[in-house]
């Protein structure tokens, strides 16, 4: 009789230990994407970029709200003439820094706290939050199985401690049952397996058709790294289509000569494969020069060009309407919020996994772009929600999901 | 209100058992439950475990196929980038619908390099970016899998290529050298383009003793002589409906098919667009013998005998005071007449007669009555002549006679299809065998074409460079959009290089353009306007008259008899026109707006040819159903003379009683009938019969009737596809709301009060949106999509639908898929009859565009259990296709039947091309083919098999229109932005659409102005249309309607019930 009784026990508490260790923590506002998708263009927190080192930037600027409205709009401050940033200014040849009206408060500290805890990633470990993310998981699996033993040994133990009590008190006893023909252990097993099988074939199945990390070769090992990292170039200068366009489009050969024309050979750092090889730059713009017929001795196209046929990385299927203009243009995302940070990418891998969810959730954070009541910032387009305008408070929005950012015809049509 | 009774069939009409039923199932067909013979299920011939066997096998199988990897995906960019040019962004270029002397200044849409979308040109003053649904289907025929690839010449009756185009010059200036003196002639359809006729008068002058014939399938003959008779001018002057209070039409078809349809239905609409405060409409009459479209549009129509139409231009023409001897008609008819008459003449100066005949003595008498009512100068503009029709029969005629006689010794043909369109076709086709050289420039191998020894095509129409002068002063330029997709040379080049001159017709139009606008920017800028024209409309102008034919005239009229037999006419559908975009689906697959039926042509018959012949009785349940329920028609062999055709009939009530009609334009076919796929087209193959060598030809131009026909019973059936038997409102009354103009101005709030009445328990209009509900209402915060439609403006002429299947790749679904009621359009024009059919001229017509009404409460979103169909925070009904299952719940739950679902893999979009063989017709694998589906926008998903789709408002054009406004940082304008396919292509504005949440849009004042005549369709229903409509408001005395008490005791029963 009590064998019944632990069977459904049994498979309760291993259904809870399993979701307990198979739940992820929900990551909180992320201090490191902010920091990517806002800051890393200019900054490196342990490297000067285009502005200086962050790390420890609260050390040197003690003042909190000094900072804070520092990042937001440096212009005032440089205006209100603090000798420390104009040093900085001047410091750094002038450049202004780009204004965050957009950032708040706890988006700021977040990015402050990223930085100050940020530790150069040893190659071939990523960043380390992933790393403790991982190490969490594995830690609930041993505590799972821990568990699940001692659970397993007391059973046993009640068990025979009921058996040895019903033999004193002379009940009798059924016969024992090895524990492979026990029908408690072998539904027990079928619903585990059950549990972590119906958990991989969803998991799979979700996955399917994703290709987050998708990195393949292309014919010409063109460095996002060397061009929009180190030398700065802007996005646009390239994908220009972004700004018109629902597509970004790679750009065509006389773009790249717009440069290589004259730049013919690699001088700077070493560039690397991901496999750790090296590459020779100078080679590679001379596989530029021989898709496009120039000659590079004479200063001529002396044959017909041809085009490169890259491999597409980032994949939508046909029923998504997605258009960069309506992101780069309307709504001011930077491009590394969806491609992560690509001037760091010597080959281009697709940062993010393009699933709907990730485009929903984005577009359930996101605020809307809208124009404050002189009709300085923001999109005018926008007046049109004249209802929000009146509920919300100057200079406030609200995000993309509240104005239909979320249904289903803003895609798919 | 009246009781006015609608129906679209007989059956729905009487209220039959049989319509009931048919129109109980939104999908009526039964599962295909094969070999079952009363058997258990597991002996049937395919027993269920068999079933499930192959179902996990091929799961099993497509998953291991299926799990491999995500195909690898190029992206090519140009080696050198035009500058113009931004991948995902569409350019807009203006150029010229040419076809035929047709010519409508168009712009085309161009997406990464290929023209998509066909738009009007809203520069024109002519057509003020009006289109048709021939303009609109144009695109297509770029992408017509039936065009020739390259120049051939005849061996041995077959086609071989002719590789070069310098081995094609050498053949034809081989053949032209040898013609020791003979003559020459070009043989073209109406031609405008000023250097054209400028490069073929160079040509002529090499080969002396040459001519140009133009010669019109469509022809006007007719008009163009008797303005020579009487106005001294072989012209077809102007006309302005816009500006005649009464229009009086003799048989012209102006709305649909007769000479200018999209300028004259922009006319007739400004005199139809009524408003509460000036409530004034034109009055139109039309005498017809068949019910035409622009009969259906008609306040008042009487119908009468084809050969009746010379004594009814008599008749009125008496009535005008013309001293001529009228023939007798019957009391009806000339009641009609004298009542037209005396509304002609009370409006004198600002009425219109216009006739459809190309007799040129008719023509000379409505020319009188023009003259008697003052129309030259005012409805009648002789400024700016006409140009598209210039053809004269009897010069065409002649030519066939001097061919026969060996007198031409070589012909030129561009443009013209003879050996199809003449009446006598096998006397050409004997008369060309006898021209020793022929050299053919037409698109593909036609009738004609494939007699020729060479043929070089020319390029379509988008891929040209060309101008054209469609009235005097008024130009339109070609331009280019798209690289010639075959080895096509233009025939002016042609021309050009065999008289010996230098350079392209590109070359031509610009130096000709050049000096002719002063500079190459001003010629720049033309281009990019597409027209040129004068600044401003230059007022109406007469010209001198000369009545001295008209005397002659009546007399040689009073000769013809009226005829005692069956009459037979010929007419155009909007559709098929002359034939001449016979292989395009999309044209195919259109509905005529009368009949409702496609992909043929049949003989319309009224319903007592009916009663008499098979002895159907429309007006009895029954006997309607016995021929209105299944599609297979009786066929009769019409026969005139030695000529015969075996056509299936259509019983369309409002035709003379005498009458038949056939419709011109099908039954394309080589000469070997197997040849017609890969010559015409493979869409023609089994279109239809050619009704031409029925057409006789008067001694000085072609008419389009007969007065004498036999008509035989046969015992064969024949299947017609019609659309409108399926889509059913189920007796719900309250779709369409028709008032009489003088109803209108007694009480011009009859239909707010009467939707105020019906609304009353739920606090009348005003409150019913909250009232008629239990569930809260939601907010639209920012945009709320709205359309509305005036049905007096709207004429039923397709253009809408046309447009509508280019802009949302909507599907051609094929004959034999119509017939199971699996028609695909978003957008289609129901046609609703009121009055007796028994009794010819009671019969009005009204025609609704009905497309999803995109419902705030809409049903079919809460039925379906995927979410596959939402509301959104706009007011658009959204289907999302991807999450659709096909459940087919939201389509049986729609109350307005506009949801169409995807019952087989229209569109090709599997990837297993055998999956749609033997499935589907081959016009519709036609469309499949790489080439066709060139002609796909990029910006709406090709739906696949087993999902549903509707209307969703061009939402790709919302979104582009709402990008425009955020990137330009502005607020939505909805004209600049925001444009439905429908709307734009509208030739009479009928349709507005925009933001209605937005106080100074269109759509807002629309609906305000119209307070009067804004309705909703079954707006009882509560679900909450965005759509609205406006009453049809007809200048009439009578809306006529069925009588409860009239007719049969089976009459006398109530109508269908709700």
């Amino acid at each position: 009789m009590h064998y019944r009784l632990i069977a459904p026990k049994t498979a309760y508490c291993l259904l809870i230990l399993s979701f307990v260790a198979f739940s992820k923590s929900s990551s909180a506002q992320d201090g490191k994407a902010l920091f990517q998708s806002n800051c890393a263009s200019c900054h490196n927190p342990v490297r000067v970029v285009i502005g200086p080192a962050l790390k420890g930037v609260t050390d040197r600027v003690p003042d909190n709200k000094l900072l804070h409205s520092w990042i937001k709009n440096n212009q005032t401050v440089l205006k209100s003439g603090n000798k420390y940033f104009t040093d900085l200014y001047n410091q750094y040849s002038k450049v202004p820094m780009n204004t965050f009206p957009g950032l708040t408060d706890p988006d700021i500290d977040a990015i402050l706290k990223y930085v100050n805890s940020y530790t150069v990633a040893t190659p071939g470990n990523n960043g380390t939050p992933t790393a403790t993310e991982s190490d969490s998981t594995l830690l609930y699996g041993i505590l799972t199985i821990i568990l699940a033993v001692i659970m397993l040994t007391l059973l046993q133990v009640n068990s025979n401690l009921k058996k040895l009590s019903d033999d004193k008190e002379g009940i009798p006893s059924a016969e024992p049952i090895p524990f492979y023909r026990n029908k408690a252990y072998i539904t027990l097993l079928i619903l585990v397996l059950f549990v972590i099988g119906g958990y991989f074939l969803v998991e799979g199945a979700i996955g399917l058709g994703r290709n987050k990390g998708y990195q393949p070769v292309q014919p010409i090992f063109y460095s996002h790294k060397v061009h929009a990292g180190t030398n700065q170039i802007s996005c646009l200068y390239c994908h220009g289509g972004a700004w018109e366009s629902k597509q970004a489009s790679v750009p065509s050969l006389n773009i790249c000569m717009n440069c290589h024309a004259a730049i013919n050979e690699y001088k700077g750092d070493k560039i690397y494969r991901e496999d750790g090889s090296e590459v020779n730059g100078t080679e590679e713009i001379q596989k530029l020069y021989s898709y496009t017929g120039y000659d590079p001795k004479s200063g001529k196209y002396t044959q017909a060009g041809r085009p490169i046929e890259w491999i597409k990385i980032h994949n939508l299927p046909d029923y998504v309407f997605f258009s960069h203009a309506q992101h780069i243009r309307a709504g001011k995302v930077q491009c590394q919020t969806c491609h992560g940070p690509i001037q760091q990418m010597s080959e281009v891998r697709q940062f993010a996994d393009l699933s709907m969810s990730w485009c929903v959730n984005c577009h359930r954070t996101t605020k809307v772009d809208f124009p404050d009541s002189a009709g300085n910032t923001g999109n005018k387009f926008y007046n049109i929600y004249e209802k929000f305008h009146k509920e919300l408070k100057p200079g406030d929005s609200i995000t993309v999901e509240k104005i239909g950012g979320t249904e289903c015809q803003k895609c798919h049509y | 209100m009246s009781d006015k009774k609608y129906w679209q069939t007989f059956g729905d009409r009487t209220g039959s058992e049989a319509f009931q039923k048919s129109s109980e199932n939104e999908f009526p067909e039964e599962l295909p439950m094969e070999g079952l013979g009363g058997k258990g299920i597991l002996d049937a011939k395919h027993p269920r475990r068999d079933f499930l066997k192959y179902l996990g096998f091929s799961t099993a199988a497509a998953m291991l196929a299926a799990s491999c990897e995500t195909p690898v995906r190029k992206v090519i960019p140009y080696v050198n980038k035009p500058e113009d040019l931004v991948p995902g962004v569409a350019n807009y270029y203006a150029t010229t619908y040419i076809s035929g002397g047709d010519v409508v200044p168009v712009v085309a849409k161009v997406r990464d390099g290929r023209p998509i979308k066909i738009e009007g040109n809203e520069l024109s003053a002519i057509t003020r970016g009006g289109t048709s649904a021939k303009v609109q289907a144009s695109v297509l025929d770029l992408y017509d899998t039936g065009r020739l690839p390259y120049p051939v010449q005849i061996v041995d009756g077959k086609p071989q290529e002719v590789s070069t185009f310098d081995a094609f010059d050498k053949l034809a200036s081989d053949a032209l050298g040898a013609l020791n003196g003979a003559p020459l002639v070009l043989l073209t359809s109406t031609l405008t383009s000023p250097t054209t006729k400028e490069i073929i008068a160079t040509f002529l002058s090499k080969y002396p003793g040459s001519k140009h014939v133009q010669y019109d399938a469509d022809s006007f003959t007719g008009i163009l002589l008797a303005n020579e008779a009487t106005y001294g001018k072989r012209a077809i002057p102007s006309y302005q409906f816009d500006k005649a209070n009464v229009i009086v039409s003799l048989g012209a078809d102006f709305l649909g098919t007769w000479l200018s349809p999209v300028e004259f239905a922009r006319q007739y609409a400004q005199g139809r667009k009524i408003t509460e405060i000036n409530p004034v409409l034109s009055k139109h009459y039309q005498f017809e013998s068949l019910l035409s479209l622009t009969g259906g549009n008609a306040d008042e129509r009487i119908v009468h005998r084809p050969s009746e139409t010379a004594a009814i231009a008599l008749a009125l023409f008496a009535e005008l005071g013309g001293q001529v001897s009228v023939g007798a008609l019957d009391e009806k008819t000339k009641a009609g007449v004298k009542k037209a008459a005396k509304d002609l003449l009370d409006n004198k100066g600002n009425a219109l007669v216009v006739s459809g005949s190309n007799n040129v003595n008719v023509q000379i008498i409505v020319n009188a009555i023009n003259e008697a009512i003052g129309a030259g100068g005012t409805t009648i503009n002789w400024s700016a002549p006409i140009q598209w029709r210039q053809g004269i029969d009897r010069e065409f005629n002649s030519l066939v006679t001097d061919m026969d006689a060996g007198k031409v010794g070589a012909m030129l043909i561009y443009g013209v299809n003879p050996a199809y369109t003449y009446f006598d076709a096998d006397k050409f086709k004997s008369a060309l065998k006898k021209v020793k050289a022929t050299i053919s420039f037409n698109d593909r191998l036609d009738e004609t074409s494939e007699l020729c020894h060479y043929i070089i095509p020319a390029p379509h129409y988008l891929e040209s460079w060309g101008d054209t002068e469609p009235k005097a002063g008024y130009y339109s330029l070609l331009q280019p959009t798209i690289a010639p997709l075959f080895k096509t040379r233009p025939f002016e080049d042609s021309l050009l290089k065999w008289s010996g001159s230098a350079g392209t017709h590109e070359e031509y139009v610009r130096q000709y353009w050049i000096k002719k606008s002063g500079s190459l920017e001003e010629y720049q800028k033309a281009l990019q306007n597409g027209v040129v024209e004068p600044a401003a409309s230059s007022a109406s102008q007469a010209t001198s008259y000369n009545g001295s034919k008209v005397s002659d005239a009546a007399t040689a009229l009073s000769t013809i008899k009226k005829g005692d037999k069956l009459e037979l006419v010929l007419y155009q559908t909007i559709a098929a026109g002359m034939g001449d975009h016979a292989n395009n689906p999309w044209l195919l697959e259109m509905p005529d707006p009368i009949t409702r039926a496609n992909w043929d042509n049949y003989v319309i018959v009224s319903p007592k040819f009916a009663k008499e012949t098979w002895d159907i009785d429309i007006g009895k349940q029954r006997q309607a159903d016995k021929y209105e329920v299944h599609p297979e028609k009786p066929v009769v062999k019409v026969t005139l003379g030695q000529k015969s055709v075996s056509l299936p009939t259509l019983i369309i009530p409002g035709i003379q009683d005498d009458t038949v009609g056939i419709a011109l334009g099908y039954g394309r076919s080589s000469a070997d009938k197997d040849n017609t796929a890969s010559y015409i087209g493979r869409a023609v193959v089994g279109v239809g019969q050619n009704v031409f060598p029925f057409a006789l030809f008067n001694g000085s131009s072609f008419e389009f009737y007969a007065s004498e026909v036999t008509v035989e019973k046969t015992a064969d059936t024949y299947k017609i596809a019609q659309v409108q038997t399926h889509n059913s409102y189920q007796g719900r009354t309250e779709v369409v709301k028709e008032i009489t103009l003088a109803d209108f101005k007694k009480s011009p709030d009859q239909v707010p009060e009467g939707r105020n009445e019906e609304l009353k328990s739920f606090g009348g209009v005003k409150n019913y949106r909250e009232q008629g509900t239990l569930y809260s209402a939601y907010d639209k915060p920012g945009i709320k999509w709205g359309m509305s439609i005036d049905m007096n403006s709207c004429v039923g002429c397709g253009a809408c639908v046309i447009a509508c299947h280019a802009e949302n790749n909507v599907p051609v679904v094929g004959k034999s898929e119509v017939l199971r009621y699996h028609d695909m359009h978003w957008i289609r024009i129901d046609r609703y009859f009121s009055g007796n059919p028994d009794e010819a001229s009671s019969i009005q017509t009204v025609f609704q565009p009905m497309l999803c009404q995109h419902c705030d409460n809409a049903p079919c979103e809460n039925v379906c259990p995927v979410s596959a169909t939402t509301h959104s925070s706009e007011g658009l009904n959204q289907m999302a296709y991807n999450r659709c299952i096909g459940t087919r719940y939201c389509a049986n739950n729609c109350p307005f039947k506009v949801r169409r679902f995807n019952w087989a893999d229209y569109t090709g979009s599997d990837s297993f091309p055998d999956n749609q063989r033997q499935v589907l017709d081959d016009s519709v694998m036609m469309m499949n083919d790489d080439l066709s589906r060139m002609v796909l926008n990029p910006d709406v998903t090709v739906r696949s098999r087993g999902v549903m789709e509707k209307c969703s408002f061009c939402v790709q054009r919302l979104q582009e229109g709402k990008l425009k406004a955020k990137k330009e940082n502005r607020p939505l304008k909805d004209m600049a932005d925001v444009r439905t396919a429908c709307q734009q292509a509208c030739p009479t504005e009928a349709i507005v659409f925009g933001n209605a949440g937005d106080g100074e849009s269109l759509i807002t004042k629309t609906r305000e102005e119209h307070q009067q005549r804004v309705f909703y369709a079954l707006e009882e229903l509560h679900v909450l249309p965005n759509v609205n409509y406006l009453a049809k408001i007809r200048n009439t005395d009578v809306i006529e309607g069925v009588e409860k008490k009239e007719g049969s005791g089976e009459m006398a029963e109530p109508p269908v019930k709700s």
